[in-house]
Formats: structure tokens, C-alpha cells, sequence
């Protein structure tokens, strides 16, 4: 199936007729609606709380932060940014509540800092990876988007972004943009490795009660497993240091390379490179 | 727009965003609508903190609300009904449906349609004079929501 963001930019892709498209069908509510309530799980949110909905497209999220029953800490306050005038225009037909801005993400985030409580993004950030002019970067875009988001969410403040990366280079790439804004980041895969999955790029605004790091967001939640990338990183890290100048695997180098060099030099067995005994 | 969207939105030009007269914007030809919502008393409580009151003040005057009180409502004032009814009525149910917002720092002009404020900027920004990115902005300007 060949993805929308190869296809056009996203204000053009998301004209009258996709916008209407997509807004009514049953199943991408349906999608819709599941990625928000998981969201909205794991941004953890006791009060109603102000929320930035990135790439709020026709207020499908948004629909749901408004109406979310008291027991579970909503009805949310909600401002929408999206790119697509034509998904803006159906959100007022449907007359959602939220507060709606015709905006690039990519041109950053205008609001004051420490606006927010948290931001949520359903199926928006991957659009960043997409540069529609030559004096614009992914990287770029990238860049001043979570640096804007970064400072309007107020400090202990979270951010939930589901994405469809197109592969895993735009996937480290987005999360790497984020820890470059200096967010706290993991990222949640729903049903890894099926059709349907889903990822959620989790980040945190430090200064919060989260406990510990970024895996404290899931305490609690059932059936998530934690890979911790961390320490792998950190063992091969260590395993692959530099040979010291002396130890076996310096001396095999230093052979091959005077091999090579077409010296003679003498054929390895077990005691090549071993330490003498001290003698008596 | 509502007004506390107003008074949490900045200039998105970045070399504005040093300069504190790009906050708040300001409103010019607004018109305003009044939109019934459910009152919900721990939002109010839990926004005022953030509130920039001399921005509210500033805009408020613009939007034609002259009757705000000096200073914030603080500790025991937020557990009066009357006052978080007040704001709730200022601050979630006025919205701006048409006109447009005005950075003090740069006057770059941001259309409001239906409600809707165009923050998308020309992408040159910042290097040419004012008057040519308002018509760039114009043209920019998207045809269904007109």
C-alpha cells in the first residue's frame, strides 16, 4: 500500500475530498479512537488539563479529550494546529470544541512556555519527514518542532506522539530529534511486528513526578514489555574498546599487518602473545 | 479563537520570540461571538496560575471588557463561584471569529477566519520587509476557508 506522505505534501494530500474521506470512515475512527484512549493512558492525566493536539486534523482526538468522563480526569481543554485547511473546514462543520490554528508544526510551536499540560499527535510527526521545498530540512523541521513543543509544555509535562515512521531510519531520526530538544523519550510498539502496529513516541518534560526514567511511564500497565536499548548499547560499547598496546589482540594486528608488508614473521600458535612466567 | 488561546499564543516568527512585545498579539477588527460551554470550575483553578493577567488585561481592553480586576484572584478569591464564572465566561466562551492578530514587535498580521487563525508563515520570513509578507500571506492564504 503505498503511503500518503510519498505521495503529496500534506495541505495538498488532505484536500476536500480525502478530508471528507477520512473523517467518515468508520474504520480510521475506529483506528482513531483506539490511538487516543492509548494516548490518553499514557499521558496519565488526573484534571482537566489544557492538551496541544499536533496534526489535529478534523478533530477526531480531539473529540474524545472533550468528552472524557470526570472519573477520568477530563473533560480536557483542548488547541488543534494542522497544516490541511481542507480537515480544518470539516472540524467546523462537525463543530468541534477545541480552539483550531491553520499551522506548519514544522515552523515551530507558537505559544508561551510552559503552556500545556501535554500535547498528544495521532499519525502527524512522520509528515515531518518530508522537506516539500529546498531551503527546508527534514532535520530542520524536525528540529524546531520539539524544540517549540519542548518549551510550551509546562515542566513535568508529557507528550504522546503516535507515528508510522516509513522505516527505521525516519523512526531513529524522530526520536533523535526529540532527545536533542532535551525530552525524556521511549517508544511504546503496539502489536510489534503485525500489520497493525502501532508505535508511541513517549516523552517527558523533566521535574515531573515521574520516578526514575522513561520506562516509569508504564508502570502499572499491563502486558508491556521493557527493552531497555540502554544497557545493550552500553556492553558492546565496552566489548569493543580499543586494543590495548601489548595484549594479544594487538599483537595478532601488528602481525598481520607486517604480513601483509611481506616481512617474515612467525606463525601464530597458543603461546602467541601470552605472558612469561617470572622467573625464580 | 478563544481568549485564553489569546493570551497563550505568541508571535511565530522566531526573531520575535526574544522580544517581549510580541506578547500578546493583538487583536484588530475583531468580531466576537459568545458560545455556551459547560462550566468546569477545576480547569479555571487550574489555568488561572498560567494566565499572563497583564496580557488578559491587555487584550480584554481591546476586546472591549474594561472590567477586570487590577491584580490575579489568588488563594481564597478562586474558591468564589461568581469570579470563576466570570472567567469562565471571558476566557472559554468569547471567541473571535473574524479579524486578525498583530505581533507588537514585527506587525506581522495573522488573519483569523471563521474562528480559524492562520499561523502558517511564508518561508522566506524574516528577511524581507513587512508589507511583502503580508501580501505573500495573502496569496498563501487558503481558498476554503474564505
Amino acid at each position: 500500500m503505498s503511503r500518503p506522505e510519498d505521495v503529496l505534501p500534506p495541505d495538498l494530500f488532505y484536500n476536500d475530498n480525502e478530508s471528507r474521506k477520512y473523517t467518515t470512515s468508520s474504520r480510521i475512527r475506529n483506528i482513531q479512537a483506539d490511538m487516543t484512549n492509548r494516548a490518553l493512558d499514557l499521558l496519565d492525566l488526573k484534571a482537566p488539563s489544557l492538551i496541544l493536539d499536533v496534526g489535529c486534523g478534523s478533530g477526531l482526538s480531539g473529540e474524545i479529550l472533550s468528552d472524557l468522563p470526570s472519573e477520568e480526569g477530563g473533560p480536557h481543554t483542548w488547541i488543534g494546529m494542522d497544516i490541511s485547511p481542507s480537515m480544518l473546514d470539516v472540524a467546523l462543520q462537525r463543530d468541534v470544541e477545541g480552539d483550531l490554528f491553520l499551522a506548519d508544526i514544522g515552523q515551530g510551536v507558537p505559544f508561551r512556555p510552559g503552556t500545556f499540560d501535554a500535547a498528544i499527535s495521532i499519525s502527524a510527526i512522520q509528515w515531518l519527514c518530508n522537506a516539500e521545498t529546498s531551503d527546508v530540512s527534514p532535520e530542520g523541521r524536525l528540529r524546531r518542532f520539539f524544540e517549540g513543543l519542548y518549551a510550551s509544555l509546562r515542566r513535568g509535562g508529557r507528550a504522546v506522539c503516535q507515528f508510522y515512521p516509513k522505516n527505521d531510519t525516519q523512526r531513529s531520526m524522530i526520536s533523535g530529534a526529540a532527545m536533542k530538544a532535551g525530552f525524556g523519550a521511549g517508544i511504546l510498539e503496539d502489536d510489534p511486528g503485525t500489520k497493525n502496529s502501532k508505535l508511541y513516541l513517549v516523552l517527558t518534560v523533566g521535574g515531573g513526578g515521574l520516578q526514575g526514567d522513561i520506562t516509569g511511564v508504564v508502570n502499572g500497565m499491563d502486558d508491556v514489555n521493557v527493552l531497555d536499548a540502554r544497557k545493550r548499547a552500553m556492553e558492546l560499547n565496552n566489548a569493543k574498546g580499543p586494543p590495548q598496546k601489548g595484549d594479544r589482540a594487538w599483537i595478532m594486528k601488528k602481525k598481520d599487518q607486517m604480513e601483509r608488508k611481506g616481512k617474515v614473521v612467525k606463525s601464530n600458535s597458543k603461546y602467541t602473545g601470552r605472558k612469561r612466567r617470572p622467573a625464580f | 479563537m478563544k481568549v485564553i488561546t489569546a493570551n497563550f499564543v505568541t508571535c511565530a516568527v522566531k526573531e520575535c520570540k526574544t522580544s517581549p512585545t510580541s506578547f500578546p498579539l493583538h487583536f484588530h477588527d475583531a468580531e466576537l461571538e459568545q458560545q455556551e460551554l459547560n462550566f468546569q470550575p477545576e480547569f479555571i483553578r487550574n489555568i488561572i496560575p498560567r494566565i499572563d493577567w497583564e496580557g488578559l488585561r491587555v487584550t480584554a481592553n481591546e476586546l472591549g471588557f474594561p472590567s477586570l480586576p487590577e491584580s490575579k484572584p489568588e488563594g481564597e478569591a478562586l474558591n468564589n463561584e461568581q469570579t470563576l464564572q466570570d472567567l469562565h465566561r471571558l476566557l472559554m466562551e468569547t471567541q473571535v471569529m473574524e479579524g486578525k492578530l498583530i505581533c507588537g514587535n514585527c506587525g506581522h498580521e495573522y488573519m483569523i477566519k471563521e474562528g480559524i487563525a492562520n499561523f502558517l508563515l511564508p518561508s522566506h520570513l524574516g528577511k524581507r520587509n513587512i508589507i511583502n509578507q503580508q501580501e505573500v500571506m495573502l496569496a498563501n492564504a487558503p481558498s476554503s476557508l474564505s
